[in-house]
């Protein structure tokens, strides 16, 4: 079991300075989703207009997997219609069942890969990505 | 009490995980068992299984004697009264679960009081919290001090000639702290309320007296004093267990059963519907037969000499916040390390060999006390020992600098 597989460095980049964490405004589809099991949650923003999700961001708590996946999902996601969106959660699902995935999106998300050998932490790294699949079905 | 012996005992410790020694320190949400208590659940089915208080063939009668004679030993473990007050339950969630369902659903009406206290585990609060819905009873808690302790002058502030029901654990599973049962047994009766005790994290290593202690309702888990998951106790006052209902219902706890109405077996058996976790308690016997042979003042000694020297050894680590008081510690060590989530450290350690707990440990109201989502805990029991702690401490550092350098 190599640590370094798991925390990679751009994960701790994005754990330390982690992109898009706050709120937007009222009008925005708003997901609050928990891991009852160890105590992470998240709340994830969508601002989406004409199918196509304009703008995200989250807050949360959580340990360094979850708080970084949840930074680079909001990142890949915005400026996707929400088919893409969608289906960009369904390749990032597929990542931590250990298939192996592409992101030209942002590459940074095939850093978790790793997560897939800690099977203990996979639910860290799908919490925001769930988020991202309730926002997208409460949008359409 | 000779340390290398004890883990001689315990086959599970004798591995490596991740390439490293195996380094138990998770003992508080479960403890590891020794060869004698493997033996003897193996030994149950390979000779001695069938149904029990059923059969009149040889080997009911056996089953049989080995479920009840477990049960002498539980009696004697904590020196019931008597063999009858002794209720097998799945573990201490059920057992606390049978005392809100029955004895307080029964006795708590509009107006009357529930008093437990904000450290309590999920097991020994939500079902007062059920209580409370479905009876219009008020739940109370007995506030804490900075400290994650509470006064006796606030238990005596909190406890009213209106409250029914104090509950409270003896030893908390995030401070580690040892409540006064005894004293607030004396308060809960001074107001004629009945105490119940959440004995998960006291019963493994405290030597526990339900007369000297006084209280009403005792109840436990075998899976955290080196026996089998699956079986618990539930001790009560007999009185009290007389005049309450069962609340599972179907064989064994049956005496009379016509079509329109049934009546029940006497205590303890009304409230053992279905056939018991028989291995279970027969494990549950060796376990204690295993404990008093090491002797329980020795466990206890032990165990808190090692609390003690972790405490010690971890208040060192720059960066590290231990919660709940220095003193009084019984069994763990609560912390968090700056800027690296509990999972974060966890899994650091797993990598190292060793297993603490990360998580709310079922605390959730008390987690929000401390301010935080979640903690990391290391726990202590007879096998481990202080080279141990100080391979946690080393690791604890090494995480530090672990999580620094990722940010390079």
């Amino acid at each position: 079991m190599e640590l370094n597989d798991l925390y990679r460095r751009v994960i701790m980049d994005h754990y330390k300075n982690p992109r898009n964490r706050g709120e937007l405004n009222d009008e925005s589809i708003s997901i609050q989703l928990n891991n009852p099991t160890c105590g992470d949650r998240i709340s994830l923003q969508l601002q989406v207009e004409e199918g196509k999700v304009i703008n995200a961001r989250y807050t949360g708590e959580g340990c360094s997997i979850s708080m970084s996946s949840a930074s680079m999902m909001t990142e890949a996601v915005k400026g996707k219609q929400l088919d893409e969106a969608l289906e960009l959660a369904e390749r990032f699902s597929a990542l931590m069942q250990g298939k192996d995935v592409e992101f030209d999106e942002l590459e940074d998300i095939e850093a978790l890969s790793g997560v897939n050998k800690f099977p203990a932490r996979i639910k860290c790294a799908t919490l925001a990505w769930n988020a991202l699949k309730k926002g997208v079905e409460s949008a359409k | 009490m000779n340390i290398n012996a004890i883990r001689e005992q315990f086959p599970i410790l004798h591995q490596e995980i991740n390439g490293h020694p195996l380094v138990y320190l998770d003992s508080a949400a479960s403890s590891q068992k020794p060869r004698s208590v493997i033996d003897a659940v193996s030994k149950y089915y390979e000779l001695d299984h069938a149904n029990v208080h059923r059969g009149v063939h040889s080997l009911g009668s056996r089953a049989t004697d080995a479920f009840e004679g477990a049960r002498e030993k539980v009696a004697k473990f904590i020196n019931s009264p008597s063999v009858e007050q002794i209720i097998f339950t799945r573990g201490t969630t059920t057992a606390l679960n049978l005392v809100a369902s029955s004895y307080a659903r029964a006795v708590c009406g509009e107006g009357d009081e529930i008093v437990i206290t904000p450290m309590e585990h999920h097991s020994n609060l939500i079902p007062w919290q059920q209580v409370a819905k479905a009876t219009g009873a008020t739940l109370k808690y007995i506030p804490l001090q900075p400290d994650g302790m509470f006064t006796l002058e606030d238990v005596e502030k909190t406890i009213t000639d209106k409250t029914k029901v104090v509950s409270m654990t003896y030893v908390s599973n995030v401070f580690g702290c040892e409540n006064p049962i005894k004293e607030v047994t004396k308060i809960a009766h001074k107001h004629g309320a009945v105490m119940v005790v959440d004995g998960a994290q006291s019963t493994p290593h405290i030597k526990i007296d339900v007369q000297d202690l006084d209280v009403d309702f005792y109840a436990f888990s075998g899976h955290k004093m080196c026996g089998p998951t699956g079986i618990g106790v539930l001790y009560g006052r007999r009185e009290l267990l007389e005049n309450m209902e069962p609340i599972e219902f179907g064989g064994e706890m049956i005496d009379f059963v016509e079509l329109y109405d049934s009546t029940w077996k006497d205590i303890p058996y009304r409230f053992e519907g279905g056939t018991p976790i028989i291995a279970g308690a027969v494990g549950l016997g060796a376990a204690i037969d295993f404990l008093n042979e090491v002797g329980m003042e020795n466990i206890d000694a032990h165990v808190k000499q090692l609390s003690q020297y972790a405490y010690n050894v971890l208040s060192e680590i720059d960066g590290i916040a231990i919660y709940g008081s220095e003193k009084n510690r019984s069994g763990l060590v609560t912390f968090n390390l700056d800027d690296v989530h509990p999972h974060d450290v966890s899994t650091v350690l797993d990598a190292k060999g060793i297993a603490i707990r990360a998580g709310h440990h079922c605390c959730q109201p008390l987690m929000r006390w401390l301010k935080v989502s979640a903690t990391a805990r290391a726990s202590f029991y007879l096998y481990n020992t202080t080279e141990e702690i100080d391979k946690l401490a080393t690791a604890l550092v090494q995480t530090k600098e672990f999580f620094g350098y990722g940010i390079e």
